[in-house]
């Protein structure tokens, strides 16, 4: 990389953009972007276009392979916004802090990072979590369909198309794609993110896509919190 | 025992400590897993109302007549359930312990359970140690967590061949009742610790323990809910889930009870306040005072009778530890308000 001098208003640019690619970082557990859960708690722009990214959990001990997750990809994030020419991401006041920062700094791989403690990368686990996502979209989706008239049991006729524009639709589609799973207009509305088929017990699969949201919901109220009452500070609305 | 609205409700608070993580008590080199511990237990605390919120030096270590006053006194305990996790890697005497909790018990007879835990990892010697403090303890349940760190070991699972042995030894002694709280290490990381699948395969080859699983699992209520429909030896203990989300997040909190509704029933969820991260008093008058609310948001759960409020606050608990139950609070007469099943 070479270093190159900014006027400020480009450096400001530089931080929007960098801001802006750091919404795209999902918690890949909560399935919410760590600037809108306030898990970003500085960043810098130098006039150089060295960015400088501190992240915080709401915990010291929230799980060490998702804290990992959202340190990597807020590196590869940051990293491909033109303008940048070095990046550092540094997660703070976790007990794994040293082991994921180095790892991620190095880019040595989960498995290197954790020497003896992990056996595998952590794209099965991302994978899971990605279809649970799936899950709770499709009741996001849904829900709102069936409110608005839409008969439930016709649910399985529909395509990702019927479904009304809106952040919901494209959100789901985003994770469905991210998954490799059929995510077009022409796709169906509902289908079983494991096997990407088409759902045949509707009923039973509403009642997980029910569950998995609440439970998604319900896990990031308590981390919103968790953070309050660590920090003190309210998270971005 | 709670009395509303001229009901009687015998209140077991299935989920309590007495612990000590002052300085004082931090392992030399582990200090700041010990803090770091203690702070995270903390932070839970800042979701209850903040009339309740405490210091975190009265927090770290509180006395036993703090803890006599804020469950029996003003909390409308009738019987608290000790629920131990060692961390003797971090805490010079353990965080919170059977023989800790035992000797309060003593001093105040008919008002705990005491519960014992264990470690795979402590092998055979585990296993001697067990029994007697089994015996010594007359315990007839045991908490276990997880996600202990045991030297360089982030922790272990229930789906273990060891495991397996200190569950046949449990069965020998008569504890009955393992409690589980999951953690958010273990080995290896790169799996999600949180998983219940391995409490899933305990209790489809131990038939005859139940199986409470702590904080209904969070953060894998799905999986959790999901479990809990084929498993019929498996309970939800409710400790965090009105502690964490009653004050804090009431929209989560309410649907959070419809899914455990739907999925399990009032007959098996357990309530646990938690202490000392939250205070039993305003949790069960809370709950006592809680309605599923109205609306379109909720249209899928059903209200919670009285008779489900009775059995979630005590009646449950007294029957898996065998409590006597004053005739007054029991569900005697039929209940006349629908129960359980939700709209679809």
């Amino acid at each position: 990389m070479t270093s190159v001098t900014r006027t400020p208003d480009q450096a400001a640019a530089v931080l929007a953009a960098v801001w802006s690619a750091l919404g795209a970082v999902l918690d890949p557990e909560l399935d919410e972007p760590l600037t809108h859960l306030g898990f970003v708690s500085h960043c810098l722009v130098t006039e150089e276009g060295e960015v400088r990214v501190r992240l915080r959990l709401p915990t010291y001990f929230c799980a060490p392979n998702f804290a990992y997750l959202m340190v990597a990809d807020s590196y590869d994030a940051v990293r491909a916004v033109p303008g940048v020419t070095s990046v550092s991401v540094k997660l703070e006041d976790h007990f794994a802090a040293a082991s994921i920062n180095d790892g991620v700094a190095r880019r040595s791989g989960f498995v290197d990072s954790f020497p003896g403690e992990a056996v595998s990368e952590l794209d099965d686990l991302r994978a899971d979590f990605l279809r649970r996502a799936v899950l709770a979209g499709t009741d996001r989706v849904c829900r709102a369909m069936i409110a608005a008239g839409v008969d439930r049991f016709s649910l399985t006729d529909l395509t990702l198309g019927d479904a009304p524009e809106g952040a919901d639709r494209e959100r789901l589609r985003s994770r469905r794609r991210e998954l490799g799973l059929p995510s077009g207009d022409s796709d169906p509305l509902v289908l079983d993110p494991a096997t990407g088929e088409v759902v045949t017990d509707l009923r039973a699969h509403l009642g997980l896509a029910r569950l998995t949201r609440v439970s998604q919901e319900a896990n990031s109220g308590v981390c919103r919190g968790m953070l309050l009452g660590r920090y003190g500070v309210k998270e971005e609305q | 025992m709670y009395v509303k609205d001229g009901v009687k409700y015998f209140v077991v608070d299935g989920h309590t400590h007495f612990w000590d993580a002052s300085p004082a008590n931090w392992v030399a080199g582990q200090e700041e897993y010990a803090k770091g511990w203690i702070e995270c237990f903390h932070a839970y605390q800042s979701l209850g109302p903040a009339e309740t919120h405490w210091p975190i030096e009265k927090f770290q270590k509180y006395s036993e007549e703090q803890m006599m006053t804020d469950l029996f006194d003003e909390g409308h305990v009738d019987v608290a359930i000790f629920q131990p996790t060692n961390l003797r890697q971090w805490y010079t005497e353990g965080f919170n312990t059977t023989e800790t909790n035992g000797a309060l018990a003593e001093r105040h007879p008919g008002k705990f359970v005491v519960n014992t835990n264990w470690d795979p990892r402590d092998g055979e010697e585990g296993l001697k140690a067990l029994e007697e403090r089994a015996k010594r303890w007359g315990c007839v349940g045991a908490k276990l967590y997880t996600a202990e760190w045991k030297g360089d070991s982030r922790g272990w699972s229930l789906k273990s061949p060891e495991a397996a042995r200190y569950l046949e030894k449990c069965q020998e002694l008569g504890i009955r009742n393992i409690h589980i709280h999951k953690g958010p290490t273990i080995w290896p990381l790169d799996k999600d610790a949180f998983d219940v699948s391995d409490v899933d395969h305990a209790a489809t080859n131990f038939p005859e323990l139940n199986f409470i699983v702590e904080h209904v699992g969070l953060p894998r209520i799905e999986d959790f809910c999901f479990m809990a429909t084929q498993e019929p030896n498996v309970y939800a203990g409710l400790s965090v889930v009105v502690g964490g989300l009653m004050h804090a997040r009431p929209r989560f909190f309410a649907k959070v009870m419809g899914e455990l509704m739907f999925w399990l029933g009032e007959d098996r969820l357990v309530f646990g306040a938690d202490y000392a991260i939250w205070e039993p008093k305003w949790q069960v008058e809370g709950f006592v005072d809680w309605q599923m609310p109205d609306g379109e948001e909720f249209s899928d759960y059903a209200k919670l009778s009285v008779t489900a409020k009775k059995k979630i606050l005590g009646l449950n608990a007294a029957k898996l530890y065998d409590l006597k139950v004053p005739p007054e609070c029991d569900v005697d007469a039929p209940e006349v308000e629908p129960v359980g099943v939700p709209a679809s």
